[in-house]
């Protein structure tokens, strides 16, 4: 096992390299910017030099004789012809350039004010701590940048300006880095500390490179293609343009070239290391390779989500893990996931050969890696793997013994870890038992869509294997479907009947639904209840009761309930009191209240009561049992749905016309003057919000009259008493009148001068002018509507556009900070380093999971005891 | 015009806070197990230690309303920075 460090860093430092180190550090100096002679072996100073590692297997390094994976590689260097400028250090240049003097290096400020400052530094340091002396810092710059003459010799000072990317401008005529160089050379150690370089850190003229470090080969391996060919690394071929340009201006200097040839070619030196560094500097063209592509150099390595932070460090690449389509299915168990079987084929378990097994997995290897019970490999006690192949199998299965671990095939009942992207709650990611199947999708349950926030328009999603017994010993107690049901946000069931489960249901257990013994026996062999009847016919409710347990108690309402100011209970005329006396359900429809995913009471009921496979089991069969039934009576919706009887039009439109006339009364007061305003509004505002306010009425009564045409058999409004899909006002919005259009909260009020389009007269505000839609969506929108319907519908695009990276960036930083918090088991919560965060647990220790509604509800516990104690 | 000084805990947002005892400090530490670093921080300089002239090392114990438990104790440790 590899040894633990436990030892705390306090602080890091980052210093400047000096020429010296580079030379030291560097096993070679690299002259030739040629990688291979004709053979393909490495060059002797050249940039794959056998003395900066090895990245071919066979080879040895020649600086420390490792293989390669042994060798960690060796820095070289590179000797410039000239200095060049190090970009990252710029901003640190421009500070020295300007603020010491060019003739005698010293800080351009008088010998007390340096010595003050200085005193100042130390005193900072040692009380506020390292960071602080930055701001110390920008105060002594900003002093002496604005000198006009030295102090110390009374040398006249000349402006340095800083020409992006990278020249200095003294006065008229250009600094060379030879230049720089040579002033921050004179700079003295105490004044270079004044301005923020620590001199055990470092030179400011080591900012000004004269060597360049270059990085081993391990760093920047070549790759080697299936042509034979090789493929060179970015930062190889970058230092290759390096070394290239470097000997020229060498050559050109020694042949004593004219001075114009020799800067052409500086200046190319410069851009070269520039680019070496970082490839994405503006006003520097990006250096690209033959094909286009830019390079990818040092810091486009380090740097953004591609990074080696954010790409390799905090997220890895995994094995084991398969990712498809899903697709729907009501057959499978909400704790079952399908995997099709070409993906069982390539998924495997280790298993470990002994005494009990080793028949069962001969089997097997026998089998091989096509049928699909089989297996992939097997793998020796000494660690050798073995493919298992139509040739090798006999052999294998021969010489397996104890000790001995097969890969066999992912098979039904396997524990796999099941996953949708964006993971942001603990439910995106659960632990569900495999089954394989046909075809080519992953299978699940409607039930278990919620928690993923999946649909099947073709959303993709991620399976993993657990490898090792402790992974899916874990998997199976904390991430297991059935241990997921109940959020931890609220408290209520958020795997649950969804659509079709409870529009079953509802209509099943509906006061007057009787079915006939042939149904009844119908339904449950489809749910697979095995149960005597002997009745000839049973009520839905005495069928829905069947997967109820016998002794289970509960009283509810349901969504619909008017909450009567005395309630009727049983003799609700609405059959909207819900109650289950032992089992039997005996009063009340039952609806998404009662089973619905995300707020069935009764559901919790049974969690809380029966535990969680149970009720992982009766949401399966209370799903079969209301689709099934849907199937035996028939359910669809259609057009005519939102048909609705003349005389509900005429009332819509007398409605309507009402409201407008108010409005136009209104405006009349209003420009009578006559209009009382609001305490502390405008009597414009106040106008606004009158009008709103008719509006808003009228459009509410419309919606009231649709619901009272409403057959009761109508199967768009079925599903929204049950609250299976939809509401009534969707259906009013389709029928009758779709509403006041708004923008930002108020009406719309935006386009050309005082009106919102040039049909309607200026200062217009009655209904139609500021976006009022009087028709329903079925009726059609006249074009005016339609266009106030459009602006808000691209409005809300916009917003949900733009909001949803907003949001998901700042989950991302509260999962960032929070991640490794945890309870321990004194109810505190703590950090990694076990500092308290909190002292109790959301301060009242509660798990949510296991209360009504986030509180403890004390009157059912009393309840439950207590008629516990009179039945003893 | 003469400076009023605002009395803080008069304040409806700001909870009740208390400098502990040693005796009760070390009964603190000794409840959760833990050194004085482990305990959540409170700046020397916030206007509360202030008003309570509380020292570094002090700890303060806050109660505070709290909508799921009615009164919650929070404890904080006073340090320089």
């Amino acid at each position: 096992m590899a040894q633990v460090i436990k030892e705390k860093i306090d602080a890091i430092e980052f210093r400047i390299l000096s020429p010296a180190i580079i030379r030291k550090m560097g096993v070679v100096k690299i002259i030739t910017p040629d990688l291979y002679d004709a053979d393909g072996y490495p060059i002797e100073g050249g940039l794959m030099d056998l003395r900066m590692g090895v990245v071919d297997p066979g080879l040895r390094c020649r600086t420390c004789g490792g293989r390669v994976k042994e060798c960690p590689g060796h820095f070289g260097y590179i000797e410039l012809a000239r200095p060049v400028i190090h970009i990252k250090y710029i901003p640190w240049i421009y500070d020295f350039l300007r603020c010491t003097c060019s003739d005698c290096g010293k800080i351009l400020l008088e010998e007390k004010e340096i010595e003050k400052w200085k005193k100042r530094l130390d005193k900072i340091k040692k009380t506020k701590g390292e960071l602080a002396k930055w701001n110390v810092i920008k105060l002594i710059s900003q002093k002496a940048k604005n000198a006009k003459v030295c102090p110390h010799c009374d040398a006249k000072k000349k402006k340095i300006r800083y020409e992006k990317p990278l020249t200095f401008i003294e006065g008229e005529t250009k600094l060379t880095p030879i230049d720089i160089r040579e002033r921050l050379e004179k700079i003295p150690d105490e004044h270079s500390e004044l301005l923020g370089l620590d001199p055990q850190a470092g030179r400011p003229e080591w900012m000004v490179l004269t060597l360049l470090p270059v990085p081993p080969v391990t760093v920047r391996p070549s790759i080697t293609l299936e042509s034979g060919q090789r493929s060179e690394d970015d930062l190889t071929h970058k230092l290759g343009d390096i070394i290239r340009t470097n000997q020229r201006l060498f050559e050109n200097l020694n042949a004593g070239a004219p001075e114009i040839i020799i800067e052409d070619l500086w200046d190319l030196l410069q851009y070269h290391i520039t680019t070496f560094f970082t490839n994405n500097v503006s006003q520097i063209p990006p250096a690209r390779h033959r094909s286009g592509r830019p390079l990818k150099t040092l810091a486009q390595r380090i740097r953004s989500k591609e990074g080696r932070f954010r790409r390799n460090l905090a997220g890895k690449r995994v094995n084991f893990s398969a990712r498809t389509v899903i697709s729907p299915d009501a057959r499978i168990k909400i704790d079952e996931v399908g995997i099709p079987i070409d993906i069982a084929k390539e998924l495997t378990i280790p298993e470990r050969v002994n005494e009990w097994n080793i028949d069962w997995l001969k089997e097997f290897i026998k089998r091989g890696p096509n049928e699909h019970p089989g297996a992939n490999y097997v793998i020796t006690p000494e660690g050798k793997r073995k493919r298992i192949t139509d040739e090798t199998k006999k052999q294998i299965i021969d010489e397996l013994t104890y000790g001995y671990i097969v890969e066999r095939h992912l098979m039904d009942n396997d524990i796999v870890i099941f996953n949708r992207q964006p993971s942001l709650h603990k439910m995106s990611m659960m632990a569900h038992r495999a089954k394989i199947l046909p075809y080519r999708t992953f299978r699940i349950n409607l039930c278990t869509t919620v928690p993923y926030g999946a649909d099947f328009d073709g959303d993709e999603m991620n399976l993993h294997v657990p490898q090792t017994e402790e992974a899916r010993a874990e998997a199976e107690i904390l991430m297991e479907v059935q241990n997921q049901i109940v959020t931890p946000r609220y408290g209520l069931p958020l795997i649950g009947c969804k659509q079709d489960h409870i529009t079953g249901c509802f209509l099943l257990t509906k006061k007057d639904t009787v079915l006939s013994r042939e149904d009844v026996f119908t339904l449950l062999s489809q749910v697979g209840i095995e149960k005597e009847i002997e009745k000839d016919s049973l009520s839905g409710k005495e069928i829905f009761s069947l997967l109820l347990p016998d002794d289970f108690n509960y009283v509810g309402k349901t969504r619909t309930c008017l909450k009567c100011a005395k309630c009727k209970e049983e003799k609700c005329p609405h059959d909207n009191y819900v109650k289950v006396v032992n089992g039997k359900l005996i009063s009340g429809v039952i609806d998404s209240n009662s089973i619905g995913a995300e707020d069935g009471e009764m559901l919790q009921k049974i969690i809380q009561e029966y535990g969680n496979s149970f009720a992982s089991d009766f949401i399966y069969k209370c799903s079969l049992l209301g689709i099934s039934y849907l199937k035996i009576i028939g359910f669809s919706i259609l057009p005519t749905d939102t048909d609705l009887p003349p005389r509900a039009f005429e009332k819509i439109k007398f409605i309507l016309n009402k409201s407008e006339e108010k409005v136009r009364e209104l405006i009349k007061k209003y420009e009578a003057k006559k209009l009382q305003a609001y305490p502390g509004r405008t009597v414009e505002e106040t106008l606004e919000f009158k009008i709103i306010e008719i509006l808003n009425k009228g459009r509410n009564i419309t919606g009231k009259i649709v619901e009272r045409h409403a057959s009761k058999d109508n199967s768009t409004i079925i599903m929204a008493t049950s609250g299976a899909k939809g509401s009534l006002l969707n259906l009013a919005l389709i029928s009758a009148c779709v509403g006041q259009q708004a923008l930002r909260g108020s009406r719309i009020n935006k386009g050309y001068t005082r009106r919102t389009l040039p049909h309607f007269k200026k200062n217009d505000i009655t209904p139609r002018c500021r976006g009022f839609v009087r028709h329903g969506y079925k009726g059609g929108l006249d074009p005016f509507e339609f266009f106030f319907h459009a602006i808000t519908g691209r409005d809300s695009v916009m917003d949900t556009s733009m909001r949803t990276p907003k949001s998901g960036y700042m989950q991302r930083r509260l999962i960032n900070a929070l991640q490794d918090l945890k309870i321990c088991y004194d109810g505190t919560v703590r950090d990694a380093y076990d500092k308290i965060i909190q002292f109790q647990f959301g301060e009242d220790g509660i798990d949510v999971t296991k209360t009504d509604y986030g509180q403890i509800n004390v009157d059912s516990i009393l309840n439950d005891v207590l008629s516990r104690e009179i039945k003893k | 015009m003469e400076k009023k000084k605002l009395d803080l805990f008069a304040h409806i947002w700001v909870p009740k806070h208390r400098i502990m005892s040693e005796e009760e400090k070390e009964e603190l530490l000794k409840k959760y197990n833990i050194t004085l670093q482990q305990l959540p921080r409170i700046l020397v300089n916030d206007p509360i230690c202030k008003e309570l002239k509380a020292k570094v090392g002090d700890v303060i114990e806050i109660e505070r309303d709290s909508p799921t438990a009615g009164k919650a104790m929070y404890y904080r440790v006073v340090v320089l920075e």
